[in-house]
């Protein structure tokens, strides 16, 4: 009887702590939304983060887009070759990079990239007592250090996206044109035909969220990060993990809100 | 306000963290205009106990009253607004390494939009000033700056806001000799200054006396000795003895396993 309670116990408290932590995060996001609506604004910290976010993560976006654009190409036209639909190429990257690969890699680049050094550089703050000393000095930390974050993040990643978006059919181009023999105006014009407002759309909307997310689980990890440099290296990859799977998951719900009509 | 309310009021304070009772029913008084040095050893709970007052660490129970008012129950802007009179020297100074010096020591001033930056920049440099400082470390990064230079800037900091309230902990853990009593000066220079009220921590005997008008000492979660800052070295209490002479026998059992 015992072992039989025992693990249900376990599982009970298994899914009570489940429960707890999505609140506790819930109110966090809450928390961090509601400052972005109430003054003081700190534009600095803003435009800081917009800097760190957008700018600098640029690079590692574009290459990303661009490889797979290329690889895009590749494997469709071998594939579709079978079927003798080599035409479809055009169509195939620009729908693809569009409304699935632009933005998710995108997001789990910046999810390796700022995720981690959000979590790195508010759980430090955390252990060596920045934190509490911005309460001290009457600013609300999580108004001065996690509502422009989060708002820096879902500004971002659209517009990484719109990047990586062209970057991603610019690579099926130069893979279609100088290595499959594809006709350069036809290409193009075979890819403008095929893609529609609303893939470019919604996949702006996905990265949205996927930044959003991906500024959430960095300061959450980070804000609530205890005991010294070895809770700060857990909080780190705890938000780059958490931050992951949620973008896959949101990415199948946002896909099926969109597309399923 | 009259002369009879104190400045800061603890009665009842208790605060555990899980099964371990860190504070347990602490009363404290600290008049205005006086400093109170609060000694104990390691692991007491004096941090946690500055922590309680400035709203950092929700107490479980307890009273504390600042200028009359009792934080604990006081609607959460109100509240805010009496604990914005403290100002606070952390432990390891926690300047923000994002800054550099100038707006570390601007930074109460900034956030709360009262001078524009140029302003902000001859203010700091004036507190600077005070804690004997050069205006050009205002350009350099905390992480450029030795333990002791941080701690001066982290007491401009917090001088900065002009509080009528200071909390010190442990300001000289961690500095020579020499330098802590270079600390303790400046600290006395600008609590006079401001006319502030002060709590300080400390395990340093010298300094104790340096800083303190009353010494408090905090044991098992309560106050369990208080008196004159000067009477420290043959105050009568058995505990303070032990601990003010760093005898290894006596009343005080350090709890090495928990
Ligand atoms: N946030 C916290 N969570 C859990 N335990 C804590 C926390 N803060 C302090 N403690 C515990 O409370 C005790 C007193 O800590 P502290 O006030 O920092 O001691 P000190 O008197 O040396 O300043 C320590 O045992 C510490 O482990
Ligand atoms: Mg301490």
């Amino acid at each position: 009887m015992t072992p039989v309670l025992d693990s249900l116990a376990a599982v009970g408290r298994a899914v009570i702590g489940a429960c707890r932590a999505t609140g506790a995060l819930a109110l966090f996001a809450l928390s961090g939304l509601s400052h972005l609506v109430r003054p003081p604004f700190y534009g600095r910290m803003f435009l800081r983060a917009l800097l760190d976010i957008g700018y600098f993560s640029l690079p590692v976006v574009a290459l990303t887009a661009l490889f797979t654009g290329m690889v895009l190409a590749l494997q469709s036209y071998t594939g579709f070759a079978r079927f003798s639909a080599e035409g479809a190429v055009a169509s195939v990257v620009v729908l693809s990079v569009t409304r699935e690969l632009g933005p998710v890699l995108a997001g789990l680049m910046v999810a390796g990239r700022v995720g981690a050094a959000m979590a790195a550089e508010l759980g430090t703050m955390r252990v060596t007592d920045q934190i509490d000393a911005l309460t001290t000095l009457s600013t609300n930390p999580m108004k001065y250090l996690v509502a422009p974050r989060l708002l820096a993040a879902t500004v971002a990643l659209p517009l990484l996206v719109v990047v990586a978006d062209i970057l991603g059919v610019l690579g099926g181009y130069i893979i279609g044109t100088l290595k499959l023999g594809f006709n350069a105006s036809e290409y193009l014009a075979h890819t403008m035909d095929f893609v529609q407002t609303q893939d470019v759309v919604s996949g702006l909307a996905k990265a949205a969220v996927f930044g959003f997310l991906i500024a959430l689980m960095g300061c959450f990890r980070g804000y609530n990060s205890r005991g010294g440099a070895q809770g700060v290296g857990a909080a780190t990859t705890a938000a780059v993990v958490s931050a992951s799977i949620l973008i896959l998951a949101f990415d199948y719900v946002l896909t099926e809100l969109f597309f399923s009509r | 306000m009259s002369g009879d309310v104190p400045k800061i009021r603890v009665r009842g304070l208790r605060k555990a963290f899980g099964a371990k009772r860190v504070l347990d029913g602490v009363d404290l008084d600290v008049p205005a205009g006086t400093s109170l040095v609060v000694i104990g050893g390691s692991g007491t709970g004096k941090s946690v106990l500055l922590k309680c007052i400035l709203g950092l660490i929700v107490p479980d129970d307890g009273v504390i009253e600042i200028d009359g008012r009792d934080v604990l129950r006081l609607p959460r802007a109100e509240a805010e607004a009496v604990r914005a009179k403290i100002g606070m020297l952390f432990q390891n100074g926690a300047l923000f390494d994002s800054l550099p010096v100038w707006e570390n020591v601007a930074f109460g001033p900034l956030a709360q939009r009262r001078v524009t930056r140029t302003q902000a920049r001859a203010q700091a440099a004036e507190f600077l000033g005070m804690v004997g400082l050069a205006a050009s470390v205002g350009d350099l990064s905390p992480a450029e700056l030795s333990g002791g230079m941080q701690k001066r800037v982290a007491l401009a900091r917090a001088i900065a806001a002009r509080p009528e309230i200071l909390f010190f902990d442990e300001p000289t853990t961690g500095l020579d000799p020499i330098m802590g009593a270079v600390i303790d000066g400046l600290i006395v220079d600008c609590v006079k200054r401001l006319g502030s009220t002060a709590v300080a921590i400390t395990h340093d005997m010298a300094s104790a006396r340096r800083i303190g008008d009353r010494a408090a000492m905090l044991s098992h979660g309560r106050i369990v000795w208080d008196g004159p800052a000067a009477s420290l070295m043959d105050s009568g209490n058995a505990e303070v003895d032990q601990f003010t002479h760093g005898r290894r026998e006596g009343p005080i059992q350090m709890e090495l396993r928990r």
